[in-house]
């Protein structure tokens, strides 16, 4: 999943005493497992933190097609183009899916996007990293797609229905992409001197920010119970990233890439990697809009959008006077 | 010229076209005026990539010195590229790069149409699979243009322009030479030629629907098909294309 730092609406818990009927009827039904529908009731704050979760991870797929777009055009073979073509199609596909789930909330497409343009809304801090040479794409692939799929996984399981289905779907693809991405960079790790060092390289620079798209320690991260308790959110940040350290480290190993991280070991009683954190002060920086390509990335959207106003337009009134030409033959 | 270098040449043709256009409408990635539209340029790309692989890898077969498609693509210089100018000419608006997309795909669909009955089955085959993938293009394509060109009065006279700047360009789709004398001597290939009243046909009705003139002029703009002379746009185009197959050779991806 593509979404940090959600901030969930409303005033935290309530106790069952402190529901009103309507909740407690609601709450019953998301521990049953009983899926919420568009047309059920919800309380407003779920409505609200679901719309900025889903909206948040709608764009994040948008402006995910900005770095790895970067690299089509000198993609090294065609088979690798092919592959990243394909890739990047499939993640336009995720966020239409992903804002049709948000509209059945009731916002439209349109007002969403504009509210990624104007800095309202964020995307992940991810993507606020460039992509400089082209172990970049196998590692993005590998670390990114991989971080996303251990927060979309549990997500599949998530209350709201439409939202359940949409995940349900992209992590088909998305583990697809990860195998793809692991695949390039494992070319990339065995082949020459040269390669290898792109292949280090990249993962110098994407292991860290990575670590931070399961968004800031449980500790400082003070939203989770309600969106939890709705089961809009599943595991904790640091349950997720833990679990994606362990997972990674062995893949590093097998590539005979080295994590940038000296304090990284084995923790025998524990049964997991011990790892140093990210440096969260970057982190607020990038999600404050200092990362490294925050003002290109949103330039690039607001030029897309803005440069793109006529052809809307023009389909618009294409549609509407071919519309009426019906009408007027009835 | 053997029938094998004429061959050689024909499929190089198909595969440049293809192989340079598909690349031109990957520019478009993540910048498109509307996400649909990025998924459906995104698509469009990789069809054209992948029928560049069956076209360039029979081209490497018939050549017959061992070479790959990707050795084909990466490694060549702008003199040896037998695309139509058409399909290397810069994107432009959104309006250009689609209307640039319907004139070639209104050609290509033709073309690959009359392959399907080529008397090489490798060639057939290319094209039944091509021509499922082009038909849709075309869909796409023709439709965009009459919504465009028939939409706002700006949306109109950017239609317009981008008709009028690329207009030039199609007559070089249907230029005749000894290559195609002897691809339709031996029944692989049609004189191109003899596309053209079909294609003014097809392009005249969408135009039509469109609103848009079609300029009055047949001049065309030629040397893509032969090498002779292309645009001054390709060399940019595989400075970036062919980058990392030229500053690491030898390695493979």
């Amino acid at each position: 999943m593509y979404a940090q730092m959600i901030k969930t609406a409303g005033t935290g818990v309530k106790s069952r005493e402190e529901m009103t009927e309507q909740e407690r009827a609601f709450q019953d039904k998301i521990d049953a497992d009983i899926k919420i529908e568009p047309k059920d009731w919800m309380p407003d704050d779920y409505r609200a933190t679901l719309i900025r979760q889903i909206g948040q991870h709608a764009h994040s797929e948008i402006v995910g097609q900005l770095p790895e777009g970067n690299w089509i055009t000198r993609a090294p073979t065609l088979e690798r183009k092919a592959i990243l073509l394909a890739k990047v199609q499939d993640e336009a596909g995720h966020g239409l899916y992903l804002y049709c789930a948000a509209e059945t909330l009731g916002v439209s497409r349109d007002e969403i996007t504009e509210m990624l343009l104007d800095g309202r809304m964020k995307y992940s801090s991810i993507f606020n990293y460039p992509t400089l040479n082209w172990a970049d794409i196998g590692a993005v692939g590998w670390l990114v797609d991989g971080a996303a799929i251990m927060n979309q996984v549990p997500l599949q399981r998530t209350s709201f229905g439409p939202y359940s289905r949409a995940m349900i779907r992209i992590c088909k693809e998305e583990s697809f992409h990860q195998r793809q991405g692991y695949d390039a960079i494992r070319k990339m790790a065995e082949g020459t001197p040269e390669q290898k060092k792109m292949a280090q390289d990249a993962l110098n620079r994407l292991w860290y920010p990575s670590l931070m798209m399961f968004g800031p320690s449980d500790k400082d991260s003070v939203h989770s119970a309600q969106s939890m308790a709705w089961k809009i959110k599943i595991n904790t940040n640091d349950e997720l990233r833990q679990k994606f350290v362990d997972q990674t480290v062995p893949q590093a190993e097998y590539l005979g890439l080295t994590i940038p991280d000296p304090d990284l070991k084995w923790n025998e009683e524990r049964g997991h990697y011990d790892f140093t954190d990210p440096d969260w002060s970057e982190f607020y920086d990038v999600v404050k809009g200092n990362g490294p390509c925050n003002v290109d990335r949103l330039a690039a959207r607001n030029k897309a959008w803005d440069d793109g106003a006529w052809v809307r337009d023009g389909l618009l009134a294409h549609a509407r006077k071919k519309a009426a030409a019906k009408v007027a033959a009835e | 010229m053997t029938r094998d270098e004429a061959f050689l040449q024909f499929l190089l043709r198909m595969g440049d076209n293809t192989l340079i256009l598909g690349h031109r409408v990957s520019e478009w990635c993540g910048h498109a005026p509307v996400l649909e539209e990025d998924i459906a340029l995104a698509n469009t790309a990789l069809d054209l990539i992948g029928q560049t692989q069956m076209w360039l890898g029979l081209a490497g077969e018939v050549q017959g010195e061992g070479k790959s498609a990707d050795d084909l693509a990466f490694l060549r210089d702008v003199w040896d590229f037998r695309n139509v100018l058409l399909v290397e000419v810069p994107n432009g608006d959104f309006g250009r790069t689609l209307m640039r997309q319907f004139l070639f795909d209104a050609w290509h669909s033709i073309m690959l149409g009359r392959l399907m009955t080529s008397s090489d089955d490798r060639v057939a085959a290319i094209a039944a699979k091509a021509s499922k993938e082009v038909a849709y293009h075309l869909e796409r394509s023709g439709d965009t243009v009459v919504g465009l060109g028939d939409g706002t009065e700006e949306s109109h006279r950017r239609m317009q322009e981008a008709l009028d700047y690329l207009w030039p360009y199609v007559g070089e789709m249907f230029a005749s030479d000894e290559v195609d004398a002897e691809m339709a001597a031996a029944g692989i290939a049609p004189d191109p030629a003899s596309l053209r009243e079909e294609y003014d046909a097809l392009v005249g009705r969408v135009l039509r629907k469109a609103t848009l003139t079609i300029p009055d002029s047949r001049f065309a703009h030629k040397g893509g098909r032969n090498g002779r002379m292309h645009t001054e746009h390709l060399g940019h185009l595989l400075t970036q294309m062919q980058w990392l197959q030229r500053a690491y050779p030898g390695a493979t991806w």
